[in-house]
C-alpha cells in the first residue's frame, strides 16, 4: 500500500510528509526541529509538558458558502489558530501551515522553561542526567537565561529507592508523566502515578511490588534526572563516557545497545534505537552483560597443564595437538558470524565434527527470548549444525567414550555442565578457548584466554534472521587473542597454507561471496539487514512471539 | 633573493675596545651603590601577590563543610589531565547527607599540574583554589599525587558567601522535613 502523502507549509516552505503523523514527527522528518519533553514516538501522547507549542493555520473557509477563500494573487487564505498548539498532539493535514520560528513560539518556549525551571532544584553538579538531561539542553537553548523566582522553592521527596533499582527525585522531575505511560503501555502494570495538585504535584509509586525486568527503560525514558539508576548513580559524568554501538548477548531477540565505558571500564549499557527490533527498549538484566566479564572471572593468561605460558607457546602446542586427528569442535551462540564461518572452514579442513548446546530459559515474549544466545541462527546459516542443538553434549560424550575423538577443540562451552565427566577430560586432550573462567578451564590440557564480545567487533542474527553488526567498545586484555586470529592460525598449520590473518571486514566480504543469504551483509548499516530464512523453516526454534517477532509456523 | 646587509667597518678608537670597557666598568660601578635586589632563595622567600597561581588545594567551608560535590568539572576542564575524581555518596546517616554527592577521592597529580587556574575558574561550588605555594618536592613519582585528605589539609578554610546549601536545607526544615 502507497503511503498518503499530504503537503503542509514549516515556517514558508512547502513539504510533501506522510499523512497520519503529528505536527511533531513531520517537522522533524524535514528537518525543523521541535523542542519536547512529554512526547516519546512509542508512548502514547500526553500533550502535559506544552513544550512543543506552534502555531497552526489551515486554509480558510467562506462561513457562508464553505468555499475556499483565496488571496488576491490566488493562493489560499490561511486562517491562523489564535493560540499556539501542541504540535504532539496535532495531526498533519492538507495544506496546513505552521510556524515554529515566530516571536510568538519563542516566548512560549520561553516562558514553559520558565514555569518548569521555577521548583527545578538546579543541582547539575549532582545530577547523573547532566550532560544528557533535556531540560539542560532547552534551558540552554530556548530559556531566558535568568531566573526572576526569588522565593524558596517547593520541597518534595528526594533518594526514593524504587523497586531497589532506582532512585527518584521528585523535585527534579517535571511531571512529563512518560514514566507513567511506559509503565501502564509497555510492562502493564501501574507503578507511577501523579499524587497532589499545581505545582505540588508529585510522582508517587505504587506499593512494593513494582519491580519488573524493563523498569530501568524509565531512566532512560525520564527527559531529567528525576529517574536515575542505582547502579550508575554518582559513578561517572555522561561526558566523560564513550558510546559504543552493540548488540545485548543477553538473548536471541538482539537488542540494539549502546555500550558507554570510560578507560577500559564499561559503565552501563542502554538501549539503542532499532524500531523494527527493540524501539528503543532493554530489558533490565541486559544492562549488566558486562559484569560477567569482570576481571576476577577472566581466563587472564594461557595455561598448558595448568602451568601458565606464552601465548604462542599455547597456541603451537594446541596446533599440534589438533593435528593429531580425532578433532571435534564445540562451537557456541556467542560467536560472532565471521568466526562460525571460519570453524566451518576448519572443521571441513580437518573433517572435524561440530558439536554446539542450546541454552534455552523462559521467554518473557518481549525482549528476552528463549534462545539465551545471540548467534544460534548463525550456526545455522554458516552450516556448522541443521537441526536445532540438545541442551547437553551427549553426541559429543558418547564419541569420546567411543574412541572416536581424541581432542576437543572447545570454545567459551563449560563442557562440565554440559554432560562431559572428568573420565572424558583424560581420555580426550581438551583445548579451551574462552573469555572467562569457569569448570572446563579448570581441567582442560590448554587455555587460551579469547576476548569478550564487548573487546571485538562482529556479526549476530537475531531471531527475526536479522544481520545485525557490534563494535568494540573497550580494549581487551593484553594476553588475550582474537578469535579470528587464533582460527587462522590453526587453518594454516593444519592445511599447511600461507594466508595472511585476515580481517573481520576481510572475512565478512567473503562471507558475503560464499553464502547465498548473506549477499548483502558485507556492509551492514546501523539498523541491520533481514536475510532470507526459507531454507531454515523447518528448524524448531524455541523463542514465542514477541516485540516485533514472530516465529514461523 | 638573499638581502646583503652592508657592514660598516670600526673606526680606530672602536678598535681600541678601551670605550667600550670604560662604560661597561661605569655600569657596574653604578650597580655598586645601589640597592640589591637579589633575593637569597630558599633563605629568603618572594612575597607573592594576590591571585598568584599555585599549586590548586580543595577547600571546606566556615562550617567545616567540604565543598566540593565531586561533579569532575574540574577533571574535565584540565588541559593537561592532572585531576581525577573518583565520585561517591556523602553517608546518608551524616549533618550534609542532603547534599547526596561528595568526592570518595581526589587526586591531583602535582607533575602534571601547569598551574593554569581553569579548574578554579571552572568549579561551580569555588570548592578548588589554588594557593601560593609554588615549590612542590617529593621523592617518588607516587608522593607527587596528591590525594583527597593532603589536598583539604593544604586548602584550609574559604568562607562561602552564598551557602545555598543552607537556603535548601533551611527551606526543608520549614516545610517539614524531606
Amino acid at each position: 500500500m502507497e503511503t498518503q502523502q499530504v503537503k503542509i507549509n514549516v515556517n514558508g516552505a512547502d513539504y510533501l510528509v506522510k499523512a497520519g503523523q503529528s505536527v511533531l514527527e513531520a517537522c522533524r522528518s524535514v528537518g525543523v526541529e521541535i523542542p519536547f519533553f512529554c512526547y516519546h514516538p512509542n508512548l502514547k501522547v500526553a500533550g502535559s509538558c506544552r513544550m512543543c507549542l506552534v502555531t497552526i493555520g489551515l486554509p480558510a473557509r467562506d462561513r457562508a458558502t464553505g468555499e475556499m477563500l483565496k488571496k488576491s494573487d490566488g493562493s489560499p487564505e490561511i486562517a491562523f489558530m489564535p493560540k499556539p498548539a501542541i504540535a504532539c498532539g496535532t495531526n498533519v493535514a492538507e495544506n496546513m501551515h505552521i510556524i515554529t520560528d515566530s516571536d510568538a513560539v519563542k516566548s512560549c518556549r520561553e516562558s514553559v522553561l520558565e514555569f518548569l525551571l521555577l521548583n527545578h532544584p538546579l543541582d547539575c553538579p549532582i545530577c547523573d542526567k547532566a550532560g544528557e538531561c533535556k531540560l539542560q539542553e532547552y534551558a540552554n537553548r530556548y530559556g531566558a537565561g535568568e531566573s526572576r523566582y526569588i522565593e524558596s522553592k517547593n520541597v518534595k521527596p528526594k533518594k526514593v529507592e524504587v523497586a531497589g533499582k532506582i532512585i527518584l527525585d521528585s523535585e527534579r522531575c517535571i511531571e512529563c508523566s512518560r514514566c507513567i505511560r511506559f509503565c501502564n503501555e509497555f510492562i502493564g502494570k501501574s507503578v507511577f502515578g501523579f499524587t497532589k495538585r499545581g505545582s505540588k504535584t508529585e510522582i508517587a509509586v505504587y506499593g512494593d511490588d513494582n519491580d519488573s525486568n524493563y523498569l530501568l527503560n524509565v531512566v532512560d525514558g525520564c527527559p531529567v534526572g528525576a529517574l536515575t539508576e542505582k547502579a550508575f548513580r554518582f559513578k561517572m559524568r555522561t561526558w566523560f563516557l564513550k558510546t559504543a554501538k552493540s548488540i545485548c548477548a543477553e538473548s536471541s531477540a538482539g537488542v540494539n545497545t549502546r555500550v558507554w565505558s570510560r578507560g577500559d571500564r564499561i559503565y552501563r549499557i542502554t538501549p539503542r534505537r532499532n524500531d523494527a527490533v527493540n524501539d528503543v527498549f532493554m530489558s533490565d538484566s541486559g544492562r549488566y552483560m558486562h559484569e560477567r566479564f569482570r576481571p576476577e572471572n577472566r581466563l587472564k593468561i594461557p595455561r598448558i597443564d595448568s602451568s601458565p605460558c606464552d601465548l604462542s607457546y599455547a597456541v603451537d602446542r594446541a596446533v599440534e595437538i589438533s593435528k593429531l586427528g580425532g578433532l571435534a569442535i564445540v562451537a557456541n551462540g556467542w560467536q560472532t558470524l565471521e568466526e562460525q564461518f571460519m570453524i566451518a572452514a576448519l572443521a571441513r579442513e580437518c573433517s572435524a565434527k561440530v558439536h554446539m548446546a542450546s541454552h534455552v530459559a523462559e521467554d518473557d515474549g518481549k525482549l528476552v527470548s528463549a534462545d539465551r544466545t545471540p548467534n544460534m541462527r548463525g550456526a545455522f546459516v554458516t552450516g556448522l549444525i541443521s537441526e536445532y542443538p540438545e541442551p547437553a553434549l551427549d553426541a559429543l560424550a558418547r564419541e569420546i567414550r567411543a574412541g572416536g575423538v581424541k581432542t576437543v577443540l572447545c570454545f567459551r562451552e563449560d563442557l562440565k555442565a554440559l554432560g562431559l565427566d572428568s573420565k572424558d577430560f583424560k581420555s580426550a586432550n581438551v583445548i579451551y578457548c574462552g573469555a572467562l573462567e569457569n569448570r572446563t578451564s579448570e581441567s582442560a590440557k590448554i587455555c587460551i584466554p579469547l576476548r569478550s564480545e564487548f573487546e571485538k567487533d562482529g556479526l549476530w542474527i537475531n531471531r527475526q534472521f536479522r544481520v545485525q553488526k557490534f563494535e568494540r567498545a573497550v580494549n581487551p586484555p593484553a594476553d588475550s587473542v582474537d578469535e579470528i586470529e587464533l582460527l587462522s592460525a590453526l587453518m594454516r598449520k593444519i592445511a599447511n597454507e600461507s594466508f595472511k590473518t585476515p580481517t573481520v571486514r576481510e572475512v565478512r566480504e567473503l562471507m558475503a561471496s560464499r553464502i547465498a543469504v548473506l549477499k548483502d551483509c558485507a556492509d551492514v548499516g546501523d539498523s541491520g539487514v533481514l536475510i532470507d530464512s526459507s531454507e531454515f523453516a523447518g528448524v524448531k526454534f524455541p523463542e514465542e512471539a514477541a516485540l516485533h517477532f514472530e516465529p514461523s509456523k | 633573493m638573499a638581502i646583503v646587509v652592508e657592514r660598516k667597518s670600526l673606526s680606530l678608537l672602536e678598535r681600541t675596545y678601551l670605550p667600550q670597557i670604560a662604560s661597561g666598568l661605569w655600569i657596574t660601578l653604578k650597580n655598586f651603590f645601589k640597592p640589591k635586589v637579589t633575593l637569597q632563595y630558599p633563605d629568603q622567600r618572594p612575597v607573592l601577590p594576590d591571585g598568584y597561581r599555585g599549586a590548586p588545594t580543595l577547600v571546606k567551608d566556615s562550617f567545616g563543610r567540604e565543598k566540593c560535590v565531586s561533579c569532575q568539572l574540574c577533571e574535565f576542564v584540565c588541559p593537561s589531565k592532572a585531576i581525577k575524581v573518583t565520585p561517591g555518596e556523602i553517608d546518608p546517616s551524616g549533618e550534609y547527607a542532603f547534599i547526596e554527592k561528595a568526592p570518595r577521592d581526589f587526586e591531583i597529580d602535582m607533575l602534571r599540574c601547569i598551574y593554569c587556574g581553569l579548574c578554579e575558574d571552572a568549579c561551580p561550588e569555588k570548592a578548588i583554589v589554588l594557593q601560593k605555594e609554588f615549590s612542590i618536592n617529593a621523592d617518588s613519582r607516587a608522593k607527587f599525587v596528591r590525594h583527597k585528605e593532603e589536598l583539604y589539609a593544604l586548602g584550609g578554610v574559604l568562607p562561602d558567601k552564598i551557602m545555598k546549601w543552607k537556603k535548601v536545607r533551611d527551606t526543608a526544615e520549614l516545610e517539614g522535613g524531606r
